[in-house]
C-alpha cells in the first residue's frame, strides 16, 4: 500500500461537521513549548501545527479521542466537550 | 423528548450500555439507552478480538446472528525492530472451544446488532442525542439533562466510555492522568475475502490475532495490533500518552505507517485499500485506576469504569464491558426489589464484580501496567531476538561464532543480564 498523508486519511472518514460551532477551544496564548510539542505529537488526526511560535488547530477532523484533553487540559486545552448529538465523524467500521 | 419516567437511563449505546439495557429490558423495567452517535456503535473503536464468554452468558445464541468478522484460531506475537521481525504463532484446536472462542468484530456493525437485541427485548433507544449533564436532588443523581431536555430515572447507568465526562462532572472519576491510558489509532484496510484467508493461512470464516511490540511506537511504551475480518485487515497502534515523544520520537499518526511499512506486514495489506482512520483511548492503568463505582441513583460500567486490561499479548475490554453492564443491571433488579436505589442499595454490585471474573482479573493482573511500562519491553528485547535470530540465521560465508558465545555476547551488548533477569521476575510478579 502506498504511504498516505494524514489529511488524506482523514478524508476517507465521514464527518458531520457542526459548522461554526467547535467543540475544542484552545488558549492560542498559550505558549509552553514543551507542552505544545507533545499536542502536536500526539494528535492521532495531526489537527495541531506549532510553526513561528504560534499554535493552530483546526477542529474539522477531529477523531474525538480525548488525546489532548487528557495531555492538556486547562493549559493548551482551554474547553473540551464532545460534539452536539449526531455531529462530528461517523464510523461506519470502528 | 418526554417527560416519561424512567425505571433506569443508561448514557452510552456500546458494549456495556447495552448488555445492560438487555438485561434490564428483559426483566420487564422501562429503560432508556441515550447515545451520541447517530446509530450505536458510530462513535465507537475497537482492537478488534471480542471474547465471547460473557456474551454467551447474555444471548446464548449469539452466533447465530451477530455480525462476527473471523474466529481467531491463530495468535501471532511479534518483537519487531525498524527492519526485522521476530514471529511466535500459537494455532491450537482449544482455540475453536465455545468456552474460550474468540471472534474479531468491527464496532459500527456489532453495536447496532446488540441494541437491536435490546430494543427487540423493550429497550428505548434515543440516538443522536448527548447527554451535558446528570440531573441531582438531594444529594442523588435521578436522571439526565441533554439540551434544554430532562429525563428522569430511578437509576443512570454511565456506559459512556472511557473519558467518562459525566462520571468525572459528578466527582466519581478523576481526570485521567497521561500515564493511565494509551491511544489506540486504527486503520481499517479492505482486501477480498478470498485473499484474507489466504494470506494468514486459514480457513473461510478462520482468522489471526497478532500483537506486536517494538518498532510501531519507535521504542514508546505501546504495540502495534492486527486482525483480521471477513473482507479487510484492522491494523493499528497503541500508545501510552505518557510516553508519546519518547524512543525515537515518532509522531502518534506516523506509527501506524511504520507499522504497515515493515517488510513482514506489508505483503500481507498489499493492494489494500484504506476503508477508514480512527483513533480511541484506552484505560491502561489496570486494578488501580478503578473509580468510585457506585453512588447514589448512579452506577459506572465499562471502560467508563476502567475495565480494561491490556497484557501485551492480548487485550480485553468488550468481554468486561458486558459483563459489567450485565451485573450493573442485575443489581438495578434487586434495588427495584428493595425501592432502594442509594448507595447503600446499589452495593450488591461491588460484591457481583468481586464475584465475577472482572475483580479477579483486574487484581490477578495488577502488577501488569508497571510491568507492561518497561521501555525495555519495547526497545531492547526485539532488538536482542534480532541479533541472536539474525546471528543464527544470516549466512554469508564469513566465520561463525559458537551459538553459545555469540548470544551471550549480543546480550551483555544489548542489555545486561541483570537487567534481563530483573525483567524476567517482573513478569513473573505481574504474571
Ligand atoms: C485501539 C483499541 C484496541 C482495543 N482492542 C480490544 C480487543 O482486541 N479486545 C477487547 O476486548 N477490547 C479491546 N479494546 C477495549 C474495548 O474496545 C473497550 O473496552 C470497549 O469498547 C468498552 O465498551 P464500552 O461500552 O464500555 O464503551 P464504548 O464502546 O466507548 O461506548 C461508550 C458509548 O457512550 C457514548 N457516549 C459517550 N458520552 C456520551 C454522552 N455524553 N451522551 C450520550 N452518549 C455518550 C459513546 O458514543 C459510545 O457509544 C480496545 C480499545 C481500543 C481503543
Ligand atoms: S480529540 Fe483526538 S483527534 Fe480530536 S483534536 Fe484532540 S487529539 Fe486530535
Amino acid at each position: 500500500m502506498a504511504k498516505m498523508s494524514v489529511d488524506d486519511k482523514l478524508g476517507v472518514d465521514r464527518f458531520l461537521t457542526d459548522e461554526g460551532n467547535p467543540h475544542i477551544l484552545i488558549d492560542e496564548t498559550y505558549n509552553d513549548e514543551k507542552q505544545i510539542n507533545r499536542v502536536v505529537m500526539a494528535c492521532p488526526a495531526g489537527l495541531y501545527t506549532y510553526e513561528d511560535g504560534k499554535v493552530s488547530f483546526n477542529y474539522e477532523g477531529c477523531l474525538e479521542c480525548g488525546t489532548c484533553r487528557v495531555l492538556s487540559s486547562g493549559k493548551l486545552i482551554k474547553s473540551w466537550s464532545y460534539p452536539r448529538g449526531s455531529k462530528g465523524i461517523e464510523f461506519h467500521q470502528g | 423528548m418526554s417527560e416519561e419516567r424512567f425505571d433506569a437511563i443508561i448514557v452510552g449505546g456500546g458494549l456495556a450500555g447495552s448488555a445492560a439495557a438487555y438485561t434490564l429490558a428483559k426483566a420487564g423495567l422501562e429503560v432508556a439507552v441515550i447515545e451520541r452517535g447517530t446509530s450505536c456503535g458510530s462513535k465507537n473503536v475497537t482492537g478488534g478480538r471480542l471474547y465471547t464468554h460473557s456474551l454467551r452468558r447474555l444471548i446464548s445464541d449469539f452466533e447465530e446472528t451477530a455480525p462476527l468478522e473471523r474466529k481467531i484460531v491463530k495468535e501471532r506475537i511479534v518483537l519487531m525492530t525498524e527492519d526485522s521481525a521476530t514471529t511466535i504463532e500459537y494455532g491450537a484446536e482449544k482455540l475453536k472451544d465455545d468456552s474460550c472462542a474468540s471472534y474479531a468484530v468491527l464496532r459500527a456493525k456489532f453495536d447496532p446488532w446488540l441494541a437491536e437485541k435490546a430494543e427487540e427485548a423493550g429497550a428505548f433507544y434515543i440516538t443522536g442525542i448527548r447527554v451535558d449533564k446528570l440531573l441531582q436532588k438531594n444529594g442523588r443523581v435521578c436522571g439526565v439533562i441533554a439540551g434544554e431536555d430532562i429525563l428522569e430515572a430511578d437509576v443512570v447507568v454511565l456506559a459512556d466510555g472511557v473519558n467518562s465526562i459525566l462520571a468525572q462532572q459528578i466527582g466519581m472519576k478523576k481526570e485521567l492522568a497521561p500515564h493511565q491510558v494509551a491511544v489506540g489509532v486504527k486503520e481499517v484496510i479492505g482486501l477480498d475475502e478470498k485473499t484474507v484467508s489466504e494470506r494468514f493461512g486459514v480457513n473461510a470464516g478462520e482468522g489471526v490475532a497478532c500483537l506486536v511490540s517494538g518498532d510501531p511506537t519507535g521504542g514508546s511504551v505501546g504495540g502495534g495490533f492486527l486482525y483480521t475480518n471477513k473482507d479487510s485487515i484492522s491494523i493499528g497502534t497503541v500508545v501510552t500518552l505518557e510516553h508519546i515523544g519518547s524512543g525515537k520520537g515518532v509522531k502518534v499518526p506516523e506509527m501506524v505507517e511504520r507499522f504497515k511499512a515493515n517488510a513482514v506486514i506489508a505483503p500481507l495489506l498489499a493492494g489494500g485499500e484504506l476503508l477508514e482512520y480512527s483513533a480511541h483511548l484506552v484505560p491502561e492503568g489496570g486494578y488501580s485506576m478503578v473509580p468510585e463505582l457506585f453512588w447514589n441513583g448512579v452506577l459506572l460500567v465499562g471502560d467508563a469504569a476502567a475495565f480494561v486490561i491490556s497484557l501485551g499479548y492480548t487485550f480485553r475490554g468488550m468481554d468486561f464491558a458486558i459483563e459489567s453492564g450485565r451485573l450493573a443491571a442485575e443489581t438495578i433488579l434487586l434495588a427495584k426489589e428493595k425501592n432502594d436505589f442509594s448507595a447503600a442499595g446499589l452495593s450488591d454490585y461491588q460484591a457481583f464484580l468481586e464475584h465475577s471474573f472482572i475483580m479477579r482479573d483486574l487484581r490477578h493482573y495488577r502488577n501488569m501496567p508497571q510491568f507492561m511500562d518497561s521501555p525495555q519491553m519495547y526497545k531492547e528485547i526485539p532488538a536482542l531476538a534480532d541479533e541472536i535470530l539474525g546471528g543464527m540465521f544470516v549466512v554469508d560465508g564469513s566465520a561463525s561464532p559458537k551459538l553459545t558465545t555469540s548470544v551471550l555476547s549480543t546480550v551483555n551488548r544489548s542489555v545486561s543480564l541483570t537487567e534481563l533477569v530483573n525483567l524476567g521476575l517482573k513478569a513473573y510478579g505481574a504474571l
